[in-house]
């Protein structure tokens, strides 16, 4: 009995000192104790990038883990924060509940979406997306559904305090659940790719021929692959929606898919990190740009864009991936 | 059923426009085997040079053939400067780089021309043609001028030894460059030329839609839209797509109910995703066998 | 017969930061057959693509008296080394005869190209018949004697085979050989053949190499090699 103990307790302590854990733990201490360090504002933008960091995971495990082309994910993102919005205004729910509802919405819209999707590929399931990105904003400001989304004007919602009593401040507090949020649904996107739905999920998008004669259900896999994804996107946008405090049409056009695809790119297509470095990426460089040419900005971000793919042609993760290896090459050779 | 004729040549007025961003695009596409989303945005780029050109006192016709040569050494720069030293690159980092490339053609001619409308000249006229309204000078002229191109591009491709050292560049690099085919210089001209007919492109449509930076975001997609629903192999099949779109837009614009302006790029986009549903390879596209 | 077409020395060849051909030294005479045998892996391919420039090598490769190491592969197609590569590499969405004409792509002289036409066509009759066909939708014997002939519209002074024999039915295999000894004794081809299949080859070539994990080990004529113990017990089959 206490040799088993032991054994466990070294396995543990080896699972425990893996390079990828330590840089969790550290990451988390340092990313939990900025509320305490920094400006509301800076908080703000943190957390809205983390926000975007889980819209570009759910568009991850869309593109980069099954290999189906989205450039819709905007639509998504809208259909959670709207049906944030709709429930805190016209329902008056909890915020709480919404993140979860509105992931489930996503859920089924995802899925519905993918049952016709399943007959496109690449370039023509590309503009498919396109399409549902582009309508978005009209349907929104539609006058059918009018009364329900505020049309063109929008919903505005009231920021939620602290639960609890506790002495943090309303940006703080969102700051603490959104990063609880991306740990969470984070730590499920691993445990999703590392398991056999992860597996298949993959076998698709490198080899569907291969994949279906070993026996996977490539359209059930597929078309859920579009709903967790489009949770994740979901999800993403109630708390987008929680955090900014407003939703409008014109916050959803395809310009913001265009800006989650290249989130997904420069973190790193199919790596989970990835995300969290597109999420930066997606919020600040835009404002980088409009800082040093008013006039200019497009073309800067423009100019920006093609130096980070020169140096990471394959996202930040490429690039870590290409220093690891390196690394480990050089010590291997001095072995 | 008077209605019904003008909205349908109404349709094909502005599926003149669609049908000549679609050839811009299949063109690039037999090139380099990828879709150009800056595409619109060069063409829009084309035609500030030309008004530059005209307002510098240039005549019509010089400033046409300048700009369609200035247009095409641009395409060559863009593709040996920003694509060449990126040609390893994973296919998704390339979506990027022209989604770079539009943000940096659309920023600049805002910050060079401003964001104001210019006006744009025809050399076709303005005066309807045939005298009832139904035509105007410039649409025929425009489709004219949109058929004269594809009939030129179908026989490069399929009569000339470049036209198909060009396909087969794009279909398989690796075995062109086994039969000498210099393949980095086939991709140059691939993007030279579609920027020239961009360029051409733009120039017709521009006294239509009016001159500014942002004036092909909707011709684009609608391009896109023409191209793909005609299936990328096929020029002729961009051509009549770009047409059909034209006017299936303005006879749902006008007939269907609920449809204002705003629907009616959600109801054209819906319409083509519904038929690449049914026929995944586009209209006209060569269904591609592929033995396992 | 005794003229060096392609001599090659110390040849090292990598994929990325691994070496693959540890420094070989083969010759392949003018208007012979050479056979380059080994099994999976041994680097026979890597071999095939260190000559045309598809991969980064080191050495020396000299070409009809001109050092040609580390040219582009397009440049090396023009000097006359046609390569017919591992899958045949056929253009499938184009017809049969765009495949052909494009064989011919770096050739200026029209009238030239076009008798050669027609004596491939006379060589491959079943490529006639299927001239107009999709070239992916043929048999992947009809392939490889296309990827033959579009070798041969390049007018090559040298040709490169990988594994011809790969994946055809045995009958399909003696075809395919049968056209390769015309197309070297009638039309004076020199070739480089790579083979798994050491039987089929040695009933063609002159001379023949073993190669083992990217060295060369033996070295002879294709009788020599063919009667070794060793070689027939591995290789051989018996």
């Amino acid at each position: 009995m206490a040799r088993r103990n032991s054994q466990n307790w070294n396995n543990l302590r080896a699972a425990l000192a893996r390079p990828q854990v330590i840089l969790t733990v550290v990451s988390l201490t340092i990313a939990a104790s900025l509320p305490f360090a920094v400006k509301n504002f800076i908080l703000f933008q943190l957390t809205l990038a983390m926000v975007y960091a889980i819209a570009i995971l759910g568009l991850n495990l869309l593109t980069g883990f099954n290999g189906q082309f989205s450039l819709g994910h905007s639509a998504f993102f809208a259909i959670g924060a709207y049906t944030a919005a709709i429930m805190m205004d016209r329902f008056d729910v909890a915020y709480y509940w919404t993140l979860p509802v509105a992931g489930v919405v996503c859920l089924a819209f995802g899925f519905l979406f993918g049952l016709p999707a399943l007959r496109l590929q690449g370039i023509y399931l590309a503009l498919a997306t396109f399409s549902l990105a582009v309508a978005m904003p009209q349907i929104l400001k539609s006058t059918p559904l009018e009364p329900w989304t505020g049309g063109v004007q929008g919903i505005v919602i009231i920021k939620p305090d602290a639960p609890f009593g506790l002495q943090l401040s309303s940006d703080q507090w969102l700051y603490f659940l959104t990063l609880a949020v991306v740990v969470l649904m984070f730590s499920c996107a691993v445990n999703l790719t590392n398991s056999r739905t992860g597996r298949a999920i993959v076998a698709i998008r490198d080899n569907p021929i291969a994949a279906r004669a070993m026996g996977v259900d490539i359209a059930y896999y597929k078309s859920m692959t579009f709903g967790v994804s489009a949770f994740y996107t979901g999800v993403a946008g109630a708390l987008g929606a929680i955090v900014i405090q407003f939703v409008a049409p014109d916050s959803f056009t395809f310009a913001f898919s265009i800006g989650l695809f290249v989130g997904l790119v420069v973190g790193g297509v199919g790596s989970i990190p990835g995300a969290l470095f597109g999420g930066l990426f997606v919020l600040f460089v835009p404002n980088i740009a409009e800082h040093v040419s008013k006039g200019l900005a497009g073309a800067v971000y423009g100019i920006i864009l093609i130096l980070v793919i020169y140096l990471m042609p394959s996202g930040a993760a490429g690039l870590v991936r290409l220093i690891v290896g390196k690394i480990a090459r050089k010590s291997a050779r001095q072995n | 059923m008077d209605l019904l004729l003008h909205q349908v040549f109404a349709g094909l007025s502005t599926g003149g426009i669609y049908a000549c961003m679609a050839l811009a695009i299949v063109m690039i596409y037999q090139a380099i085997d990828n879709l150009n989303f800056a595409q619109g945005e060069m063409a829009m780029f084309s035609t500030f040079i030309a008004w530059q050109l005209l307002q510098w006192g240039l005549p019509y016709w010089p400033t046409f053939l300048l700009t369609v040569t200035i247009s095409f050494c641009g395409g060559v720069a863009i593709e040996r400067v920003v694509f060449k030293p990126l040609k390893n690159a994973p296919v998704l980092s390339h979506i990027v780089i022209f989604i770079a490339l539009f943000a940096i053609l659309n920023s600049s001619a805002g910050f060079i021309w401003d964001f104001t409308i210019k006006s744009f000249p025809t050399p076709f006229g303005t005066a309807p043609l045939f005298g009832n309204g139904i035509i105007s000078s410039h649409d025929t002229g425009m489709i004219a001028v949109t058929i004269v191109l594809l009939v030129l591009l179908f026989a490069f491709f399929r009569y000339t030894r470049i036209g198909l050292a060009m396909r087969a560049t794009a279909a398989n690099p690796e075995s062109a460059r086994l039969v000498g085919i210099r393949v980095g210089w086939m991709i140059a001209l691939g993007w030279g030329m579609a920027a020239a007919i961009g360029a051409v492109a733009g120039m017709m449509i521009a006294p239509v839609v009016f001159l500014e930076p942002n004036m092909m975001l909707s011709i684009l997609l609608y391009g896109f839209a023409g191209a793909v629903v005609g299936g990328l192999s096929s020029p002729l099949g961009a051509v009549v797509s770009g047409f059909s779109v034209g006017v299936i837009e303005n006879l749902a614009g006008t007939f269907i109910p609920y449809v204002g302006r705003e629907l009616k790029l959600t109801i054209a986009l819906t319409l083509i995703v519904a038929v690449l549903t049914v026929r995944p390879s586009g209209l006209f596209g060569r269904i591609l066998v592929s033995r396992v | 017969m005794s003229n060096i077409l392609l001599s090659v020395r110390k040849l090292r060849a990598f994929y990325g930061a691994t070496c693959v051909l540890h420094g070989i030294d083969f010759d392949i005479a003018d208007g012979g057959v050479t056979a380059l045998l080994g099994a999976n892996g041994a680097g026979k391919t890597s071999t095939l693509r260190a000559l045309s420039g598809m991969i980064r090598i080191t050495g020396d490769v000299n070409f009809a008296g001109r050092a040609v190491g580390g040219n582009a592969t397009e440049k090396l197609a023009r000097l006359g080394i046609a390569h017919v590569p591992e899958g045949r590499g056929t253009f499938s969405r184009l017809t049969v005869e765009e495949n052909l004409q494009l064989g011919a792509m770096s050739r200026k002289d029209r009238a030239g190209i076009l008798t050669d036409m027609e004596r491939v066509y006379g060589h491959f009759p079943k490529l006639r018949e299927r001239a107009r066909q999709q070239a992916g939708t043929l048999s992947g014997g009809e392939q490889q004697l296309l990827a033959i002939a579009r070798a041969l519209m390049m007018r090559p002074r040298l040709m490169l085979l990988d594994e011809p024999s790969f994946g055809l039915a045995p009958l399909i295999v003696q075809e395919v050989y049968a056209i390769l000894r015309k197309l070297n004794e009638d039309e004076n081809v020199s070739m480089l053949l790579v083979e798994q299949n050491a039987t089929a080859a040695l009933s063609l070539a002159h001379h023949a190499y073993l190669i083992e994990t990217g060295e060369i080990v033996m070295s002879g004529s294709a009788g020599e090699i063919g009667r070794d113990e060793n070689v027939r017990r591995a290789y051989l089959g018996y």
